[in-house]
């Protein structure tokens, strides 16, 4: 089969690669680019493992094929810490215990920086919402909630 | 393996290339992309349109057209279509709706399709590259159709009078145990003098409750005056049996759940005083 390109900016920095036409993006990334942070766990878009951010919108790249992509800004897990230093939402995850596997730990952050990139200071019940398509088997997810409240907490205590 | 994807520019195109066999079209990739993961070898290869219409909502004089490739969240954030939050917001969870298209639902199975549910209580219209069908034709004709549906129209219903209810295990997001869309109009003193009610996951697709439906022209919204609707609410229906609920449970539950929407005690439901 002729592979054809694709291009696109991953956490701002451009790429472009030649795929196999019909490549979910999670394969792209994973397997052509090396981003490992989109994990594919179930594949259908029960899991929410393998989320992403494309163009400021939370999609799920196992069902997302890479040709759709071209031309898009995708922001993946392990593009948000700058310079050795975490995001404040990896720094919360940690902090609160809010990732035992780690499995679920990437989309929950990208479904959770959607969140906070429109709504700063979210309420608990919007938090419970914004995860609600990614599912964690560990944490019972009390944590993960706590953990972005207390994200959302420092960055309005860093923007006052 | 990969399956190509063959990206055309008018709907018109895409069509003639949608009649290879073994070609699916592809919206927002939910369900096919789905079927392919899941290793459906029926799946060939994808074929999509970027027709700009497709895209598009447009409300005017009381009518709405929304394109086939619109999103859940598109419609769910539209300033004019506030009666549909609750459907559009029905569907799956963030990603999901992000990604999950107006013309997709039309053919999701049963449990999925929440929004066709409210589309058919809307008595919309279908549109295909072939001609336009009432939704409930287009229903009975799904499995076989080979035309890209290009858009939805309906009249939108006056304020209050559009009500849908989901009923799932898991909140916020869970797979419907069943969905629930009516439009009601009432008459000066109360009674109903219109209703179109619509069900989901009572079939293999989404169907009307015509018994109930009829049982209900003349009565008040009231507990003794939805007692004959609820009492025929499951006439005509075959709900299946599936991980979520099974097909016995859907059937008990159904008029309870009915009888919570007619009365408006379903919680954040906007309902006319």
């Amino acid at each position: 089969m002729a592979k054809v390109p694709v291009q696109f900016t991953l956490n701002g920095a451009e790429k472009a690669e030649f795929i196999d036409s019909g490549t979910t993006l999670l394969h792209a990334l994973r397997d052509k680019i090396g981003d490992t942070s989109p994990k594919g766990g179930c594949h259908q878009g029960t899991c929410g493992a393998c989320s992403v951010i494309i163009d400021g919108e939370l999609r799920l790249s196992c069902l997302t094929l890479a040709e759709t992509c071209n031309g898009a800004a995708i922001t993946t897990t392990s593009g948000l810490s700058e310079g050795g230093v975490l995001h404040p939402l990896q720094r919360a995850f940690l902090d609160a215990f809010a990732t035992q596997c780690g499995f679920c730990t990437p989309g929950m952050i990208m479904a959770a920086k959607v969140l906070l990139d429109h709504t700063p200071n979210p309420s608990r019940d919007e938090v419970v919402e914004a995860l609600s398509g990614n599912i964690c088997r560990c944490t019972g997810y009390e944590p993960i909630i706590q953990a972005v409240l207390t994200a959302a907490r420092s960055n309005s205590q860093n923007a006052a | 393996m990969a399956l190509a994807l063959q990206t055309f520019s008018t709907v018109k195109d895409a069509n003639a290339a949608l009649k290879a066999t073994g070609t699916r079209y592809l919206g927002g990739g939910t369900l096919v992309v789905r079927a392919a993961n899941e290793g459906d070898v029926s799946i060939s290869s994808f074929v999509r349109s970027t027709e700009p219409s497709q895209s598009a909502i447009t409300v005017s004089g009381g009518t709405v057209r929304i394109g086939a490739s619109v999103t859940m969240a598109a419609i769910a954030r539209h300033p004019d279509l506030g009666t549909l939050t609750r459907a559009a917001r029905a569907v799956g969870g963030p990603a999901i709706r992000n990604m999950a298209t107006v013309g997709g639902n039309l053919f999701a199975p049963t449990p999925y399709g929440d929004f066709t549910v409210a589309l058919l209580a809307l008595d919309a219209t279908v549109s295909t590259d072939g001609g336009d069908l009432p939704i409930e034709t287009f229903l009975a004709k799904r499995d076989g159709s080979h035309a890209i549906v290009t858009s939805v129209g309906f009249a939108l219903p006056p304020q209050g009078g559009f009500r849908f209810l989901k009923v799932s295990r898991i909140k916020p997001k869970g797979i419907s145990v069943l969905s629930i869309a009516a439009v009601l109009e009432q008459a000066a003193d109360g009674t109903v003098s219109a209703a179109r009610i619509a069900l989901g996951c009572m079939a293999d697709r989404p169907m009307r409750a015509k018994a109930a439906e009829k049982a209900l022209l003349g009565r008040k919204l009231t507990s003794d005056g939805i007692a004959p609707a609820l009492a025929v609410a499951s006439e005509g229906t075959s709900p299946t049996t599936d991980p979520i609920a099974s097909a016995w449970y859907r059937a008990q539950v159904l008029p309870v759940h009915l009888g919570r929407l007619l009365l408006g005690q379903v919680a954040g439901m906007e309902t006319k005083a």
